[in-house]
């Protein structure tokens, strides 16, 4: 009686689950193995392992990675200052603030920011550099999409930090390790874990980001993301597109997989 | 006093912005080889003290010396002492192994080097066998027990505790003192221990400084502090005591609770006005009528090894007993008590003053 009333608790749950997780994957997966006609076909996966997907595919995985990598860069320094700030709780509101705005008008904003005519470009000529070209470019795109996923790589960085126990810092500098042994030795293996989840909040939505390629980087940066878009809104064909999905969501799963473990235990 | 002190405070200060000073003007000395104990209650700046020898603070005024060379300034990693940490701070990603060699690795000896002085150490902390466990899976004496390792092993001149104990339940506290006071024998290195506990600090230490806001109130053994104390607040923190005011009135002769005693203290002005001190193991229950005093009894504890009785006098003085005789609450009876029993303490005299008014009375008192 009592542990059935508890299940009917579960209800809820479970539905959503169904509906909104297993049902979209398992479309995704349906799909992946239907080819433009509806007939069932392995060719979207052969067409995905071609040259052409393949490149797209690494140039994904490389401007994810540089993502990753200088968020990380600019996040762990300040996650570091800000555990020894005064009102670290107003600076740590001040950096996530602009997560709050919306994505498509921040990448408007950096339009018109790095334009031709942009407040970048009257700088550069201000300082006798010249006007430069940097919308569409590379350099855009990467420095675009760091400043939108700081905030993910922040939080979880200074929240490891915050746990830190500052004794152990005293520890190890007592044990005669200089500040740059101590962060090496100890702070940062102690930090790992916020250093994984923020890498994980960072590549793997940089992997599938498809707006800023566009309005940022011009097109000129294809990634799996925008494959996906294209397939399913404009050549329509949703198997392809499905593929590709299926492929991101197993690469996820992997990443997830490999910087998730070694968790255990690692506090004391 | 033959040997050059290990490490001297110089008039030091310790004082956060716009906060009253943790420490105010405080010099001491420290000799090599010796157990040394900073007692005080919480916020009297023993600590203070302790992060200031080990570098993780600068004081704001006055000077630090470690082996005659001045060391304010010099970080906590080119300092020749080592700490044990309250909460022993051993790095939770490394073994026990790992933990006790950091000091070691950061010096980049040789693997063996390393090796044979971590067997060592952990030989003498009786962790052998142990070197590969996690520090999760230790309990809080042998976690206590590595960070003793990890700090000797890189033979620190003076080894700094903060509160080891404090952590531990009552029998392994016990025995981790005779332990630690044992190790420290056996080192001949100096130790600089930090505790709130009175009988810690007086089972352990060869020297004990009691300190209260910010001020150091008395140095000297432990039995020189117990037997002695200067003024009320180091009467009343070390041990349990029966603290009357009195009059002197004359050298070795005191009156209190109405009555007149003599007593062993002398260089008092006459018929000043003193507080006496008498402990209450001191006391001796007699039958009512006999001894020096009476008092009827108010309650009566059984603590296991003595009975803690509380009375009153005629003049309404409150007296603590400890006695192995059980009395019966409100019964009158008598109390004796030796002159050596006595204590007096002048007000607002410091150590200084009370030493040299020591030393010149016993002279007197060597040509009666």
């Amino acid at each position: 009686m009592r542990t059935s009333a508890r299940n009917y608790y579960l209800v809820p749950y479970v539905a959503w689950i169904a509906l909104f997780v297993v049902a979209p994957i398992v479309l995704i997966v349906y799909y992946s193995f239907q080819d433009i006609e509806g007939n069932w076909s392995l060719g979207n996966y052969a067409h995905f392992f071609t040259p052409v997907y393949m490149r797209m595919t690494l140039s994904s995985f490389w401007y994810a990675l540089l993502i990753t990598f200088f968020s990380l860069l600019i996040a762990y320094p300040t996650a570091f200052l800000l555990t020894r700030a005064k009102h670290k709780q107003l600076w740590l509101l001040l950096i996530i603030l602009p997560s709050w705005v919306n994505l498509l008008l921040k990448a408007y904003a950096f339009i018109g920011l790095f334009g031709t005519y942009g407040a970048a470009n009257a700088f550069l000529e201000a300082v006798g550099i010249g006007r430069q070209q940097i919308l569409f470019t590379d350099f855009s795109f990467v420095f675009v999409s760091v400043y939108i996923f700081i905030p993910f790589m922040l939080l979880p960085v200074f929240n490891s930090l915050e746990e830190l126990n500052p004794s152990l810092v005293q520890a190890a500098r007592d044990l005669g390790a200089s500040p740059w042994t101590t962060f090496r030795r100890v702070v940062f293996p102690l930090t790992i874990g916020g250093v994984k989840s923020g890498c994980q909040a960072v590549f793997i939505p940089a992997l599938s980001l498809f707006m800023i390629t566009r309005l940022i980087a011009g097109n000129r940066v294809i990634t799996l993301g925008t494959a996906i878009e294209q397939h399913f809104l404009v050549t329509q064909d949703w198997g392809m597109g499905a593929t590709i999905a299926v492929f991101l969501v197993i690469v996820m799963a992997v990443i997830m997989v490999v910087t998730g473990q070694r968790r255990k235990g690692a506090r004391g | 006093m033959t040997s050059q002190p290990i490490i001297r405070f110089d008039n030091v200060t310790m004082q956060y912005d716009g906060d009253d000073a943790v420490l105010s003007d405080v010099s001491f000395e420290i000799e090599p080889g010796k157990f040394y104990t900073l007692l005080g209650p919480s916020g009297c700046g023993k600590t203070t003290i302790l992060r200031l020898i080990a570098g993780f603070i600068q004081p704001s005024k006055g000077d630090i010396y470690l082996n005659g060379q001045r060391i304010n300034g010099v970080p906590a990693n080119k300092r020749q002492v080592n700490t044990v940490f309250q909460d022993y701070a051993l790095f939770p990603h490394l073994n026990v192994y790992e933990n006790v060699a950091f000091g070691l690795r950061v010096k980049k000896l040789k693997q063996a080097v390393i090796d044979e002085k971590v067997k060592e150490a952990l030989r003498f902390v009786n962790l052998t066998g142990y070197e590969n466990r996690e520090i999760r899976e230790m309990s809080g004496g042998q976690r206590q027990r590595v960070a003793i390792a990890r700090a000797i092993v890189n033979e620190p001149e003076v080894l700094l505790l903060d509160e080891p104990l404090s952590a531990l339940d009552l029998k392994l506290r016990t025995e981790m003192q005779s332990e630690l006071r044992e190790l420290q024998r056996r080192l001949g290195i100096t130790f600089i221990f930090v505790t709130h506990d009175q009988e810690e600090a007086l089972a352990m230490s060869d020297e004990i400084f009691v300190l209260n806001k910010g001020r150091i109130e008395q140095s000297g053994t432990p039995t020189d502090i117990y037997d002695e104390p200067i003024n009320r607040f180091v009467a009343d923190f070390i041990g349990e005591s029966n603290i009357l005011p009195g009059v002197m009135i004359r050298d070795y002769y005191v009156e209190f609770a109405g009555r007149s005693f003599d007593c062993m203290d002398g260089g008092f002005h006459p018929n000043e006005q003193v507080e006496v001190v008498i402990r209450p193991e001191d006391l001796e229950i007699t039958a009512a009528g006999a001894g020096k005093l009476q008092i009827r009894v108010d309650s009566q504890l059984f603590r296991g090894v003595h009975y803690e009785i509380t009375g009153h006098d005629e003049s309404g003085n409150r007296w603590l007993v400890h006695s192995t005789r059980k009395v019966r609450v409100g019964e009158e009876i008598g109390l004796d008590f030796d002159p050596e029993a006595i204590h007096i303490m002048r007000f607002g005299e410091t150590e200084e003053e009370f030493d040299k008014r020591i030393e010149a009375f016993t002279e007197v008192g060597d040509e009666n």
